[in-house]
């Protein structure tokens, strides 16, 4: 049986379909949701959605962080930015980490929020290269 | 009464001008369309951020640790008004609904003694309430020259006014704009984002009573990311309900102007032609009555 499966961006409706399972990115660990999955509401951190079917990953795409609603009758996904990983392009993922990293030096650690604010812009980018670098 | 050459100048230019409304009239038609298309495609992220965000608020709001975003500062002394207008005139009456939407909240606002802050959108706006309020101006924000609004224009107004109540700089937020009724019918609506309002409990269609939820990594955190988010959305979306709104007035005018343009012809028209027989019948009398006179 399969399970809904919306992504939607703030400006359009990136994909709606039913798949097997989806494994997507919460805050905490990879998530995997298969149909009947306790509510949840949670907060994405960047890495890759993968949706599978038969057992087989479909599709792989990248998101730079988000939140996702989880009912046993489906699975939505909220993000900003999504990009397939197979256009993720490794330049773009490098210059990211710099932004990042010098981002995370100038920010105020005293603030902690600023701090780890930061700390998940560093972490979206990385795993941007991550997604950049799989096959 | 005008000579001939008056009058035929006249009508060509008449002609000019309807062939500018005319034309600006197509452009708005044909950008009215695109502005619907990307208004419609905005929606579903809006209404499934509301429902998130329902489900999260219920549970928040009473608590006392619950973000000033949801419930405010306490205080109702100082209030952000943000009308939201367009860059360019020749939309009718468009950008002065706004604006004097916009002057009488302010002035009833003043009157019960409160402080006001302004923060326009959009270059009508700024210069329509600098003329009265210019020392209560902040900041202005203009869209001018892009073709179109994306996400990020929203998030960064977002982060603006998310860091102006970071900073304790003003207690209630108002958005004033257009709403996009219809193309012919734009409505002038006030909408208060902070504190935001209670997000319409809305029954679930599919699962029966509503479900109860776990969080991930907890609420506080949720809300402390999902608020700015909504914030950004709102306003995201009010900004396409103007454009949309923008381009459905400016077809409208345009229409009007085109109508007028060609009845003024109509007009010149017939005169010309009279002032010209009156020519001609003057210049027989002179031949006849010269005629006459050998």
């Amino acid at each position: 049986m399969p399970i809904p499966l919306e992504i939607v961006s703030p400006e359009r409706l990136l994909l709606s379909r039913p798949v097997e399972m989806v494994v997507i990115p919460a805050y905490e660990g990879e998530l995997g949701v298969l149909p009947g999955h306790a509510p949840m509401i949670v907060l994405l951190r960047g890495g890759t959605i993968r949706l599978y079917e038969n057992n087989q990953v479909t599709d792989r795409l990248y998101v730079a962080g988000g939140f996702a609603e989880i009912t046993p009758e489906r699975c939505t996904v909220l993000a900003n930015e999504v990009i397939p990983a197979s256009e993720v392009s490794r330049a773009a993922a490098e210059q990211r980490i710099r932004d990042a990293e010098a981002a995370y030096q100038a920010a105020d650690k005293s603030v902690v929020a600023n701090e780890d604010a930061a700390m998940d812009r560093l972490q979206s980018a990385r795993a941007m290269l991550e997604a950049a670098e799989a096959p | 009464m005008p000579s001939l050459k008056s009058l035929r100048t006249r009508i060509n230019s008449v002609k000019s001008t309807q062939k500018i409304t005319s034309a600006m009239k197509m452009v708005a038609a044909s950008k009215l369309r695109r502005a619907q298309s990307q208004a419609e495609a905005a929606r579903p992220y809006a209404r499934l951020m509301q429902r998130m965000l329902a489900a999260l608020a219920a549970n928040a709001a009473g608590s006392p640790l619950a973000p000033h975003m949801l419930v405010g500062t306490g205080a109702d002394r100082v209030h952000l008004v943000v009308p939201i207008t367009a860059d360019r005139g020749l939309a009718g009456a468009f950008n002065s609904n706004v604006g004097r939407a916009a002057r009488n909240l302010v002035r009833r606002l003043e009157s019960e003694g409160k402080t006001v802050k302004l923060l326009p959108v959009g270059r009508k706006g700024r210069d329509y309430l600098r003329r009265e309020f210019a020392d209560r101006i902040v900041h202005d924000v203009s869209l001018a020259g892009k073709r179109r609004i994306d996400f990020g224009d929203a998030h960064a107004l977002a982060e603006r006014i998310a860091g102006m109540l970071a900073a304790g700089e003003f207690d209630v937020c108002t958005l004033v704009y257009n709403r996009f009724a219809s193309v012919i019918s734009q409505v002038t609506t006030e909408v208060r984002l902070i504190p935001a309002p209670a997000p319409p409990v809305e029954e679930n269609e599919q699962s029966g009573p509503r479900a109860i939820y776990e969080f991930e990594p907890d609420e506080e955190t949720l809300l402390a990311r999902l608020l700015p988010e909504n914030l950004a959305v709102q306003i995201y979306a009010a900004l396409l309900e103007s454009a949309a709104g923008e381009q459905g007035a400016r077809m409208t005018a345009m229409d009007n102007a085109t109508r007028n343009a060609g009845d003024m012809i109509n007009r010149l028209t017939l005169n010309y032609n009279r002032t010209r027989q009156a020519n001609i019948t003057k210049e027989l009398i002179e031949i006849i009555s010269g005629a006459e006179a050998v």
